[in-house]
């Protein structure tokens, strides 16, 4: 056995995040070697380096015991690299065979006949069953990510990479796809396979790699593994940050805001809670587990197709987010530039968006009163800019986070969701937006964090809920709270088996 | 950190400052360019009787323009305006030879009806959900069918020298229209840059979605845009069709291509989130600025069209690569 890819201390940085740090990994020809590794671990960072989506900021790929430099995907697929991305990227009104072919027809004049032939060797090799003809956006997710397969092999792929590919699928769906993976590998093809679904990877994988923090922790054949050592492999980590010292829910704290079976299809199913006064509540699970959709169905940024939400005892019918801001509920969203800022305007137009009718008189803006209270927030959140009227897009990821928490403090909310607070920020200003956190819940806000470091969670909430696949499967109080206690439910692991 | 990352660093945001100062305030240096290069070539330009005609030309395209604008902010597009303002024109005709309204009357039930026109457009594109693009042109269609149902086809003319006193009427020298706009873009730019109305349109434009998630009603804003660019085509319909005394369902075919073009050479983006008032008008300005070069100095007004649309499309990938470097 050979290796057919290897790389040999990668390291790569977005913004202020360190994904992967002097990673060594080898991966052998013809084999299935699953990454796996809990949200933020770097096996989706790693294995989109392998197959030339970003390029390391230092270290260097081997393929083929040649060294190489991929500046895209393209370049990476001349080598036989290709990736399958979780959602498949088809174009929806043209047919399953031109998808296949889309960018490597053969010829200036399309010869439907050649390319019907290549499609149906294709299919024969592969013993995928699909029909050519059909429109791609028929198909249900299973068979577009069929279609992604034999887009890899009709690009002669050496090397596929599948990142979460059993995400969008049933399990019978699922099987049948590790049918063919099997199949692939059995003609040789090496399959870098990422996924958070442990069993899956261990059933499917000759060889598993943990990540944890961008590190590889350990590689080993997937026979000697078990989702329970692959847990505590995941885990097991210091803590680098020091967390705020928790302070205590008063024991007649009043029910602030109170969730009882609030359902989405597909995505939240009967979800109830109740979060107190100066409580910080965790939502943990993993990516796609339904927490943010909670979080959104809450503050009326989606609609709920069933349950209710209480703030203060009263009825919330939050047709929209406005309402929800008008009964004091606010959201710090996922997505800071996509859902949260304006980023070419300045800070005090971010601030001040929400509560203009309080820097305003009959509809005409009272500047001096606006900037007054913004320079005011900007204060008391320490946001770091040269000017309160420079854009926010000027700022480090850390001071646009403390811009939303600004926006949200203008006027003192009741409940504060803050969904994934510390993202793509640096570790100076995370310890900033915990403290920030802890005030507002020690000024009697209910507080709803929700955030994929676990770590994170459990460092700052009174409480934690974990959720997996749109239900809410825990509830740890704190003395029952731990890492191990949180991954065991959000991956539907038992906790008895680890013994 | 090392020096030459620094330099590097630097750099960067030097030539980043160059260009958007290029896109920002390119039509500023590109107006005064030409109005110099104009004074120069010709005897004519820099008189004070030019100086109104141009004004006075321009008055119109101008109009529809600064109500156009703030549909470009808001990231909306308005292709109706050039029927709106042909309809409003049918509108004003009609009120004056067979009501009772008078005068100014007549002028503002043409008014009226561009802001109504303008509501429909906003109600389509938010609560119909139909691309603004599309939207536009389907009701610029369906308004010129309706003129056309309304006069059957024919001119309708008034012949009383009275309906003429808003587009030819003058004050200290200066046509009304010029009166007009100009007031007509004060309200704008005030409602654009001092009233939490404004600040929700560029947020609607910037990114509608952390707009919403700030409590702003996207789709009221967005529409609101549509009453107020219809108002400005129904506004402008009725100074046009006051100037030549006569309405026709197919007047003004192209203005709405004016506005745009004028509205863009300005610098406001077609993408949403950026713009301003003054932009229209110093736009609007300059494209009525290379027509009436052209005529000045006689050369070849055949290439008229030719240069125009090379200024556009020019302004517009200057615009795009001072996007792509911020980025």
């Amino acid at each position: 056995m050979t290796a057919h890819i290897e790389a040999r201390g990668v390291s790569k940085r977005f913004g202020g995040v360190q994904a992967l740090r002097e990673v060594d990994l080898s991966i052998e020809r013809g084999s299935i070697h699953g990454l796996v590794g809990e949200n933020g671990a770097g096996k989706s960072t790693l294995g989109k380096i392998l197959a030339g989506v970003h390029r390391p900021d230092d270290g260097e790929l081997v393929v083929d015991g040649r060294a190489v430099t991929y500046r895209s995907p393209r370049d990476a697929l001349a080598d036989g690299i290709t990736i399958i991305a979780q959602e498949p990227t088809l174009v929806p009104y043209r047919s399953v065979q031109e998808n296949v072919f889309l960018g490597v027809e053969r010829g200036l004049v399309l010869d439907e006949r050649r390319a019907g032939r290549r499609f149906a060797s294709l299919v024969d090799a592969s013993g995928i069953d699909l029909s050519g003809r059909r429109l791609a956006q028929s198909l249900p997710v299973a068979d577009q990510q069929k279609v992604e397969i034999l887009r890899a092999l009709a690009r002669d792929a050496k090397v596929v990479v599948m990142d979460e590919p059993t995400s969008a699928l049933t399990t019978d769906e699922a099987e049948r796809l590790f049918d063919l993976i099997r199949r692939l590998r059995d003609r040789g093809v090496t399959i870098i396979y990422v996924s958070h679904f442990l069993s899956e990877v261990l059933s499917l994988a000759d060889t598993v790699t943990v990540l944890r923090d961008g590190r590889i922790v350990r590689t080993s054949p997937a026979a000697e593994e078990t989702p329970e050592r692959l847990v505590a492999g995941m885990l097991g980590r210091d803590l680098d940050l020091a967390f705020p010292d928790k302070q205590p829910v008063p024991a007649d704290a009043p029910v602030v805001l109170s969730v009882s079976g609030l359902s989405r299809e597909p995505s939240v199913h009967d979800v109830s809670f109740e979060v107190r006064a100066g409580e910080i509540v965790g939502l943990a699970g993993l990516i796609g587990s339904g927490r943010s959709e909670v979080a959104r169905l809450i503050f009326g940024a989606d609609r709920a197709g069933a349950g209710a939400v209480e703030v203060d005892g009263k009825r919330l019918r939050a047709r929209s987010p406005r309402a929800a801001i008008r009964r004091g509920v606010v959201m710090l969203p996922e997505d800071r530039k996509r859902e949260g800022l304006l980023m070419l305007r300045s800070v005090v137009d971010n601030i001040t968006l929400p509560h203009l009718g309080d820097v305003s008189n009959a509809g005409v803006l009272s500047r001096r009163a606006e900037r007054r209270r913004a320079a005011e927030l900007v204060t008391r959140v320490d946001v770091r800019t040269r000017s309160n009227s420079a854009p926010v897009n000027t700022l480090s990821g850390g001071n646009q986070q403390k811009v939303l928490f600004a926006k949200w403090l203008f006027r003192r909310p009741r409940v504060f969701i803050a969904d994934e607070p510390t993202r793509g920020v640096d570790v100076g200003a995370k310890r900033a937006i915990y403290e920030l956190i802890q005030d507002l819940a020690a000024e009697g806000i209910a507080v709803l964090l929700i955030s994929s470091e676990h770590e994170e969670v459990l460092g700052l909430a009174h409480r934690v809920l974990v959720m997996r696949a749109g239900r809410i499967v825990a509830e740890l109080a704190e003395r029952e709270m731990s890492e191990d206690a949180v991954l065991h439910a959000a991956f539907g692991t038992t906790a008895e088996r680890v013994a | 950190m090392t020096a030459t990352t620094e330099t590097t660093g630097f750099g960067r945001v030097a030539r980043r400052f160059d260009l958007s100062v290029v896109r920002d305030y390119g039509v500023v240096v590109a107006f005064i360019a030409l109005f110099v290069t104009l004074s120069i070539s010709s005897d004519v330009f820099l008189t004070q009787d030019n100086m109104k005609n141009l004004a006075f030309q321009t008055a119109p395209v101008g109009i529809i323009a600064v109500g156009g604008t703030l549909v470009f902010i808001a990231g909306g597009f308005d292709l109706s305006v050039g029927a709106i303002s042909a309809f409003a024109g049918i509108t004003a005709a009609n009120a004056f030879n067979q009501t009772g309204l008078g005068l100014w009357g007549s002028m503002i039930a043409g008014a009226l009806v561009g802001f109504a026109f303008g509501l429909g457009n906003g109600l389509l594109v938010t609560l119909g959900r139909v691309n603004p693009f599309i939207a536009t042109l389907a009701t610029s269609i369906i308004i010129s069918g309706f003129g056309q149902v309304w006069t059957k086809g024919n001119l309708v003319s008034v012949s009383e020298e009275e309906f003429t006193t808003l587009g030819l009427g003058t004050l200290w020298g200066i046509n009304y229209p010029v009166f007009v706009w100009f007031g007509f873009a004060l309200v704008c730019g005030f409602l654009l840059s001092r009233t939490a109305f404004g600040r929700y349109v560029y947020a609607a434009g910037g990114n509608a979605e952390a707009a919403r998630l700030s409590g702003v009603r996207v789709n009221a804003v967005r529409a609101a845009t549509f009453c107020i660019s219809g108002l400005a085509a129904g506004i402008a319909g009725a100074i046009l069709v006051s100037e030549v005394g006569t309405a026709q369902w197919n007047a003004n075919t192209g203005i709405e291509f004016d506005a745009i073009t004028a509205i863009v050479l300005g610098g406001t983006s077609l993408l949403g989130g950026e713009g301003a008032i003054w932009r229209a008008v110093l736009g609007a300005f300059f494209l009525q600025m290379i027509s009436n070069g052209f005529n000045l100095l006689g050369t070849a007004p055949e290439w008229q069209y030719v240069i125009k649309g090379l200024i556009l499309a020019g302004a517009v990938s200057l615009d795009a690569w001072a996007r792509r470097r911020r980025v």
